[in-house]
């Protein structure tokens, strides 16, 4: 949990932490929001991350699809449709300054993730 | 610097190749010109180089070379369709034939020259044309549209050019020579017979020795050619291109001083008779030869500006060596490839079989190279050139620089090429001025090509550009890096050993042992194919899954809109009626978009990620699997029908199709990989455009490697002729893992091959010769991928866990409400972003079946 969190914010629970492979994504659906969730292994640790699923270049609900890797210390998504990079932190776009997509805080609490909307 | 005064007035009439360079040169040098052009067409300069590529889908646009904005940038005025009739040469003005006068201090003539048309009678009817200008082209575009057959008369490098551009056309072509051989001035005679080979087993017919005497009235086709020997060709439109003449008519009006046959007199500053008028390119005669090149036309142009500005540079003769494809058949020319000059002698290699013929025509000491003729094959052009022309001594053994590569065959470096030696000929660039471009800064071809212009008009130097500019960067310490990515510091091909010698089983353990990172989508997807190559697990295994692409993840292929296509295998594009039902009731229970592939199967488009395992489960209960259209890996093996229906066919193509596809379907490779089998020469599979090719003879099957379609077309080389099946499969296992584990990621067959040391010859040696003793390790790790073959759809469905993952929410069994079909040609399409936003009547409806 972060200080990021905005007052009208509030934790939904998506699903359990086995239903996401470690190193993939999947997709959770809050209200008419789509959010990516990936589950990323950093220094054997899990760390998990959520963005929106929207891709802004491709416009179309695709980047919980796409793979995970590291640019630098940024870890990042690359959008199946046409591999920009997301940082899943800050959800920048990597290559371009003009695009960029939101980014929510995420948690596990009991085995189960919530995402903050 | 310049010695002119004050702005010196600058009339060019004419705006072909040579008279723009001639503008752009000028408008360089010097800032006390006024500069005028006055442009016969409707048309600025464009590319007549090539002008066929007009036929293969280049535009005007594409052609063109230069922009009315670009001309006023540089502040020259220029008129179109501006025809000058006279010149007033006392009171220095030009005339043209809508009645505008243009004063001039210095005027330029580069007029050009003119398709030749021989006086025969009926030479000047509809549908009889010439080929010089983009509205010819226009002209035979139409009548080509009403023709079925068509004539070039002319065999030289531009009526072959020409046949090329009726052969796209669609239009069964002939050629029609006087000459008893094609390129009379280019070739020899042997050279001459072989290019006319080639380009008959294309489809041309080729007749030489024939003087046209009249072209009358036809009875099968509109015209009748008839021939001086009273044989007859029969033809719907006739194109000539029997030379070219200068168009020298101004000149000759105005008494400037002519050739015998024609020609504008100059000297070296390009002067002519006049001080104050000059010509340059196809319309000027120097030492009375006419240079019908662009090179040598770019040279005067050059020597004129100098002239003007107070520079030294003189024409003083040009090379006029050529390298050329013609209709996808090399052919090259150097120097004195008669063996006119006294003494010359000359070494020759000549493959039949294969159509390759190369000549070297060395001096009388045989110290030099003067000439040489190479058809079929101008990979050594280059070097030879460079012999040439730099006057380098020849090696010990001159006949190893045209034979086949055999392994020691001494390459003339980039480094043995001195200063002065002209890589570029067309923009006239130095070795010298690429390194100093180098030293000034530039740090890749792509620099060196935008600075010094080299390689950017006929694009003939680019190998030898790039191994300059290679070579000098090497020297002064820029590595070109050869890492995959940021994560590993090697190339695939030592990922590869790493993973074989090392047993590594999976990308966490390659990652930790010799990489750093997280990987990313370059590392991770050919991490995926090396260890499915070695081992071929099933690619979704919680461990392999997130190496995957998308498109490997979802077992199909991801569209714009995010949907999914099906295709299923087809092996050989046989099909039973029972299974085409099947896939049209699927097709219509989801409503998807239906098409034919180019592989001899069927698409379904629009399948949203839900969706897939439904729709796959009917087709695999249907006895269909999986396609692998989303992969790296096997495609499709197309076929023929064969010797079971074809009248023509003299082997089973369609079962050895199918057996192929079989075999090798699921086998992971650093690219796709598509197969052809063809039942006899007619080749209607069209295997030789395929990485592997398997033809029928009588005898057996031809092998063929290493075509490509697609983007850079390529035809497949002969590797071995007449196997039997068994050998067949024997070396295409060979040569497919050969490739698998040597490529570089995303390098398809035809790119491998056009970079492996030693080219074809070392991979017959390695396959057929077992010259690195390692065809029982290939064979036996083919069987081992060929035996773990598994339908990953199939295997997919029977897993509850896997299935989980096709659902679009994680928590929700909503839909993806941004994905949203039209309806069209009575399908479906994705619907545009505007049709969305605007709800178009024809929007569907998206509901869950």
């Amino acid at each position: 949990m972060t200080a990021k969190t905005e007052v009208a914010a509030q934790w939904h629970d998506v699903c359990g932490i086995d239903d996401v492979v470690t190193n993939s994504g999947v997709c959770a659906l809050i209200n008419d929001q789509q959010i990516a969730l990936f589950s990323v292994l950093q220094a054997k640790q899990q760390y998990l991350y959520a963005i929106s699923n929207w891709d802004p270049v491709g416009k179309a609900n695709v980047l919980y699809r796409g793979l995970i890797g590291s640019i630098g210390d940024d870890v990042v998504v690359a959008s199946p449709l046409y591999k920009e990079h997301y940082v899943l932190a800050t959800g920048k776009c990597v290559e371009r300054d003009d695009v960029s997509v939101i980014s929510f805080p995420v948690k596990i609490d009991g085995g189960r993730i919530l995402i903050s909307l | 610097m310049t010695t002119l005064a004050s702005k010196t007035r600058i009339l060019v009439v004419g705006n072909g190749m040579v008279g723009h360079h001639f503008v752009e040169q000028l408008h360089q040098s010097s800032e006390n010109v006024d500069i005028t052009v006055l442009c016969g067409e409707s048309r600025l300069a464009y590319d007549r180089v090539h002008l066929s590529s007009y036929f293969s889908g280049s535009s005007a646009d594409d052609l063109a070379l230069t922009t009315a904005d670009v001309y006023r940038d540089w502040g020259v005025n220029v008129v179109t369709n501006a025809m000058v009739t006279d010149l007033l040469r006392d009171e220095k003005k030009a005339l043209t034939a809508d009645g505008q006068v243009f004063s001039y201090d210095k005027l330029v003539l580069a007029t050009g020259s003119y398709p030749f048309v021989p006086p025969i009678p009926g030479n000047d009817q509809d549908h009889c044309l010439v080929y010089r200008t983009i509205d010819d082209l226009v002209a035979i575009e139409n009548s080509a549209k009403e023709s079925k057959v068509g004539v070039v008369v002319g065999g030289g490098l531009l009526g072959l050019e020409a046949a090329n551009a009726l052969k796209q056309a669609g239009l069964e072509t002939h050629v029609v020579e006087f000459a008893p051989q094609l390129m009379a001035v280019q070739l020899d005679e042997t050279g001459g017979d072989v290019l006319r080979n080639k380009i008959e087993s294309l489809g041309v017919t080729v007749h030489t020795q024939k003087a046209t005497q009249v072209i009358e009235a036809g009875e099968q086709s509109r015209y009748r050619m008839v021939f001086a020997d009273d044989t007859f060709l029969e033809t719907d439109m006739v194109l000539f291109s029997a030379g070219i003449r200068p168009s020298d008519q101004l000149a000759r009006k105005t008494n400037l001083a002519l050739g015998e046959r024609g020609g504008i007199v100059i000297d070296d500053n390009c002067l002519t008779s006049d001080p104050d008028i000059f010509a340059i390119g196809e319309c000027a005669l120097w030492q009375n030869r006419i240079f019908g090149l662009v090179a040598p036309g770019y040279t005067m142009a050059r020597a004129a500006v100098s002239a003007l500005v107070g520079g030294d540079t003189v024409f003083t003769g040009a090379d006029m060596s050529t390298k050329l494809k013609l209709m996808g058949v090399e052919v090259g020319s150097i120097g004195d490839a008669h063996e006119r000059t006294t003494g010359a002698q000359s070494y020759t290699y000549f493959n039949q079989p294969e159509g390759v013929y190369k000549k070297l025509v060395v001096d009388e000491n045989q110290q030099k190279v003067i000439g040489a003729v190479l058809v079929g094959d101008t990979s050594d052009y280059d070097t030879l050139l460079q012999y040439a022309l730099n006057d380098i001594d020849l090696p010990e053994n001159p006949e190893s620089l045209i034979l086949p590569s055999s392994g020691s065959a001494p390459a003339l470096g980039a480094d043995a090429l001195p200063d002065t030696a002209t890589i570029c000929s067309c923009h006239n660039v130095a070795k010298s001025d690429i390194v100093t471009a180098i030293d000034e800064g530039c740090c890749s071809l792509g620099d060196v090509k935008s600075c010094t212009k080299a390689s950017t008009g006929c694009g003939g130097c680019t190998a030898l550009l790039k191994n300059v500019v290679d070579s000098e960067l090497e020297k002064r310490g820029v590595e070109v890096s050869k890492a995959i990515c940021e994560h590993f510091n090697h190339t695939r091909q030592e990922l590869f050993h790493i993973v074989k010698v090392n047993g590594i089983t999976t990308f966490d353990e390659l990652l930790e042992k010799h990489g750093k990172g997280l990987g990313c989508e370059i590392c991770k997807p050919a991490a995926g194919s090396i260890l499915a190559s070695v081992y071929n697990d099933y690619i979704l295994k919680n461990d392999h899954l997130p190496l995957q692409d998308t498109n490997d993840i979802y077992l199909g292929n991801m569209q714009k809109d995010g949907t999914y296509s099906v295709v299923p295998r087809v092996a050989g594009g046989e099909i039973t009626p029972e299974k085409l039902i099947i896939l049209g009731e699927v097709a219509k229970k989801y409503n998807l978009y239906t098409k034919i592939t180019g592989g001899q199967r069927i698409d379904l488009f629009g399948a949203r990620v839900e969706q897939l395992p439904d729709i796959w489960q009917i087709l695999i209960d249907g006895g269909f699997e999986t396609g692998h259209a989303y992969a790296k890996s096997l495609r499709t093996v197309k076929s023929c029908v064969g010797s079971t229906w074809c009248r023509y066919g003299v082997q089973d193509s369609v079962k050895t199709a199918i057996d192929l596809e079989n075999r090798y379907k699921g086998l992971r490779a650093p690219h796709k990989i598509k197969f052809g089998v063809s039942g006899c020469t007619r080749e209607c599979a069209e295997a030789q455009s395929k990485d592997i090719g398997v033809i029928a003879t009588e005898n057996g099957w031809n092998l063929y490697v290493c075509g490509n379609g697609g983007m850079k077309p390529r035809h497949a080389d002969l590797f071995a002729t007449d196997l039997d099946t068994e050998t067949l499969v024997k070396y295409i296992d060979r040569v497919l893992m050969f490739y698998v584990r040597t490529a570089d990621r995303l390098q398809r067959t035809s790119v491998w091959m056009d970079n492996l040391e030693g080219g074809l010859a070392y991979l017959q040696e390695v396959v057929m010769n077992d010259s690195l003793n390692i065809n029982a390790d290939l064979e036996a790790q083919m069987e081992t991928v060929v035996g773990a073959y598994q339908c990953e759809w199939k295997t997919t469905l029977d897993s509850e866990e896997s299935r989980k993952r096709f659902r679009q929410f994680v928590n929700s069994d909503n839909l993806d409400s941004n994905i949203q079909f039209v309806s069209e040609r009575g399908q479906v399409r994705p619907a545009t972003e505007v049709e969305k936003s605007q709800g178009a009547e024809n929007l569907i409806a998206v509901e869950v079946i």
